[in-house]
């Protein structure tokens, strides 16, 4: 029965303390910028702002990372598997390295790569399966069996294929995973924009005479952005397990670089001792991505024009 | 004939929700209606005709609500009643017939099957009487092979019988009120007759009592026994039909009876060569030909319109001159010289001398830029202006059009009205400084006067730019009001052509007659007499 109680309070005071610091990032960022941005703020809904709030104090720990760690990233510091205390705030890995400093390099490292990854692939996806769908005929065809011929290839199959032709390095990763992924933004970005090449505006447009950037851009693009933007959200949660799986094949981040989906692995052993430490690294991944879903739901909400 | 009363709706208010605000969209109306009687609603669109329709089922739509009022139904508040018993009365004892028949059958089930749902789930009829229930108002409604045509699905009858297939499916637990919601707007006025006749025969037979919706007055003088105008949610008067067409009282009552006033001055003949000659074009998709040796003329200054029945190919024409579907046979002449079939072979100025307008505003501009960037583009693509000098053409042309320029220029399409929309694509295409303009039906998706403003802003136009225009509609109001020639078309084929006179005057080619006899007119015997006229011939 207590235990029940402590974890609804432990629940309760999760959702409020997350509600706190929505409301509170909301007041700061409203009172410090002007305009159109500072009404956007202030109308935007407490989860939305808590999600922004989240991405904030990442991207800032991300930036500031050899200041805020107390040790170094690769430094071994003390013994195996230390507990928490007040050195090693997180306790200590299977070698002896600081977790906390390295919980605060992985930021760095994963979630900068994830979000070039996500990038490259929306760029390269998305330019394609416009171009696809507003030129149709023959280049509608080609691209259309070539990513139909990648997207046979189980993913995580075709990756290690890549990987160990290419080399496993951290750049090949990235072109690897956007490559893969890219497949997926391509076959959504065509399917949306085969929906809008049809409307009366983009005819009127051919009829005028312009050119395929122009129609891309300026009348595809802008209808089709919705559905992109809530793909990106969703595009860039599975990023983070493409990479964390092929850092533990071996194939990703390589050690001793810190990064969040192999800190797992290395410190697994200790959930047979019932510490909840392993479970850290899984939890930074687990609310970033709850924090992007946030912002991007509230992104989607108004791209799609469901204002209220 | 009126019975006892059935429906009696007091100081109905209806909001729906924008924002965090509750807008009214019905500001306090009451509506009777007798057994056996039919009472028609009229207004523009937004006046709340279908809102009010609906709550006359006790059923708001999603995002309103009933915020007042009594809707009385029998002697039970609808409003207050519970939900399992207003779903117990609809399809039973109130039916509704939508709009579009095609939207709302449900194209995965055959008609019969649909037809049988609502008199089995209410436990009035077993299926076999159902069927049999269905063959038997399907006859009555005059639908073709009334046995055979239950057992199809939604896409393989036309939508005249749709409609019909609809109506007689609203009938099937024979109920003592129809809504009838603009059932026959989207049809063609040769279809509409049919339809009208069958719903007036079966309403009078069966004594139901109906609420005509629409906003065609001609239409609701054939229907109703009572006439109710609104405005904006609010009730401008009620009469009997005669009394009604006769001396409306209120001045918005009177200005709807006045539209379609405007009458274009007869024009002496073009003796210049034409602007645009279109010369014995056949065209097709793929093996279905559509289009079959067709060739008219059109002059600088003069409006032709294009007449027929949808799929007569009035669009297709349309489509061949600008080049989007290129013709098999057969050349378009734009200032003496033969265009190139396809667009994209075309050279900007020749892309720029015909000029497209398409029929829903709604999907010809895109939602997503604004009405500066809509306008200011082919400005600068055509006339290679950039910065001020492209603000400057689409203030302009927004005052051309009559628009305020500046509450309008950094305005979104969803910021638009449909007349507004309308006017900012006529202003799209004089950006690009046309001779010709095609207007593809480009008012028959506007309330009446706002499409009287539409037309007399062509007309200015025209006078002012020396504009040649080709007029697609399937409206002959409108043909009498802005046009100078006629090209009467019926399955891809020119069948009647000549000067507005000529072609209005009798004798008519039998097609012409037969669209001319088909609009209705508001005088409230009309529809008998065409009937009787018809039958008498036949």
């Amino acid at each position: 029965m207590t235990a029940v109680l402590t974890w609804a309070a432990w629940v309760a005071g999760a959702f409020a303390g997350a509600a706190a610091l929505g409301g509170a990032f909301r007041a700061v960022v409203w009172r410090l910028l002007g305009g159109p941005v500072a009404r956007a703020v202030r109308t935007m809904p407490l989860s939305a702002a808590f999600g922004m709030a989240v991405i904030a104090l990442y991207v800032v720990v991300a930036l500031l990372a050899p200041w805020i760690a107390p040790f170094g990233e690769r430094e071994v510091v003390g013994g195996q598997y230390l507990p928490w205390d007040s050195t090693h705030w997180l306790g200590t890995d299977n070698l002896g390295r600081d977790m906390f400093s390295r919980l605060i390099y992985g930021a760095r490292n994963t979630v900068g790569i994830a979000l070039a990854t996500t990038a490259l692939a929306f760029g390269v996806g998305a330019a394609l399966g416009l171009t696809a769908a507003a030129t149709g005929g023959w280049v509608d065809m080609v691209l259309s069996r070539i990513v139909d011929l990648l997207m046979a290839i189980p993913a995580l199959i075709l990756s290690l294929l890549l990987l160990t032709l290419l080399g496993a390095s951290i750049p090949n990763m990235i072109l690897v995973i956007a490559l893969i992924d890219a497949t997926r933004v391509f076959r959504l970005s065509r399917a949306v924009a085969m929906d809008v090449v049809v409307m009366d505006y983009v005819e009127a447009a051919r009829l005028r005479g312009e050119g395929l950037a122009h129609i891309v851009r300026r009348e595809i693009l802008p209808n089709a952005m919705a559905p992109l933007i809530a793909e990106f959200g969703l595009r860039f949660c599975f990023v983070f397990l493409s990479i964390s799986a092929l850092s533990f094949l071996g194939l990703g981040i390589q050690p001793p670089t810190a990064d969040w989906g192999s800190m797992v692995r290395d410190t697994a052993t200790l959930i047979t001792f019932g510490d909840i430490t392993p479970l850290l690294p899984a939890g930074a991944i687990a609310l970033l991505t709850v924090a992007v879903n946030f912002v991007v739901d509230w992104q989607l909400h108004r791209a799609s024009g469901l204002k209220d | 004939m009126a019975g006892s009363l059935l429906l009696d709706m007091r100081d109905v208010h209806i909001e729906g929700r924008s924002g965090d605000a509750w807008l009214p969209i019905v500001k306090g109306v009451d509506l009777q209606l007798h057994r056996g009687e039919v009472l028609g609603l009229i207004g523009e669109s937004g006046a709340g005709k279908s809102t009010l329709g609906l709550a006359a089922m006790g059923y708001v739509r999603g995002g309103t609500r009933i915020s007042r009022g009594e809707v009385t139904f029998d002697g039970t508040d609808l409003v207050t009643a519970p939900e399992s018993f207003r779903r117990g009365l609809r399809g039973k004892r109130i039916a509704y017939v939508a709009q579009s028949a095609a939207a709302s059958f449900n194209p995965a089930h055959k008609l019969i099957d649909q037809f049988c749902e609502a008199p089995v789930m209410h436990g009035v009829l077993g299926r076999g009487e159902a069927e049999r229930q269905a063959v038997d108002l399907y006859r009555r409604m005059r639908l073709p092979d009334p046995e055979g045509i239950g057992f199809r699905y939604p896409h393989q009858v036309s939508g005249g019988q749709l409609q019909r297939a609809m109506t007689a499916m609203a009938m099937a637990c024979k109920p003592d009120l129809i809504i009838f919601d603009e059932p026959t707007t989207a049809l063609d006025v040769t279809t509409q007759i049919e339809v009208l006749a069958a719903i007036r025969d079966i309403v009078d037979q069966s004594g139901t009592a109906a609420i005509y919706i629409t906003h065609d007055l001609a239409v609701v003088a054939q229907m109703a026994d009572r006439i109710k105008v609104l405005l904006r949610g609010d009730e401008v008067e009620e009469a009997p039909t005669r009394e009604m067409l006769a001396s409306p009282r209120q001045a918005y009552t009177r200005s709807l009876w006045a539209v379609r006033s405007h009458r274009r001055p007869e024009q002496p003949p073009a003796r210049e060569a034409p602007v645009l000659e279109v010369r014995a074009v056949s065209a097709g998709y793929g093996a279905v030909k559509v289009l079959h040796d067709v060739s008219f003329d059109l002059h600088r200054g003069r409006t032709v319109a294009v007449v027929g029945e949808s799929g007569s190919g009035k669009s297709t024409t349309a489509r061949v001159i600008a080049g989007l579907l290129p013709a098999s046979r057969g050349e378009v002449r734009i200032e003496g010289r033969p265009v190139a079939p396809s667009f994209k072979a075309r050279p900007k100025e020749e892309l720029r001398a015909v000029q497209l307008i398409h029929q829903s505003a709604d999907t010809s501009l895109n939602p997503k830029q604004r009405v500066r960037e809509i306008l200011g583009r082919p400005v600068a693509f055509y006339a290679g202006m950039s910065g001020a000098k492209v603000e400057a053409r689409v203030r302009e042309l927004l005052r051309m059009i009559e628009l305020e320029p500046d509450s309008f220029i950094d305005r979104l399409p969803g910021e638009l009205s449909g007349g507004q929309k309308q006017r900012v694509s006529l202003a799209r295409a004089l950006a690009a400084e046309p001779r010709v303009l095609i207007c593809d039906e480009v008012t028959s998706a506007l309330d009446q006067i706002v499409a009287e403003g539409i037309l007399k802003l062509l007309d200015r136009l025209q006078r002012e730019l020396d504009l040649a225009i080709m007029f697609i509609t399937h409206d002959l109001a409108t043909v009498r009001a802005i046009a100078d020639g006629v090209v009467v078309m019926k399955g891809g084929r020119v069948v009647d052509e000549g000067t507005k006179a000529d072609v209005f005057t009798p004798p008519h080619h039998p097609y012409t007659e037969l669209l001319l006899s088909s609009v209705p007119e508001m005088d409230p015997g009309w529809l008998d007499r065409v009937l009787e006229a018809r039958a008498a011939r036949a």
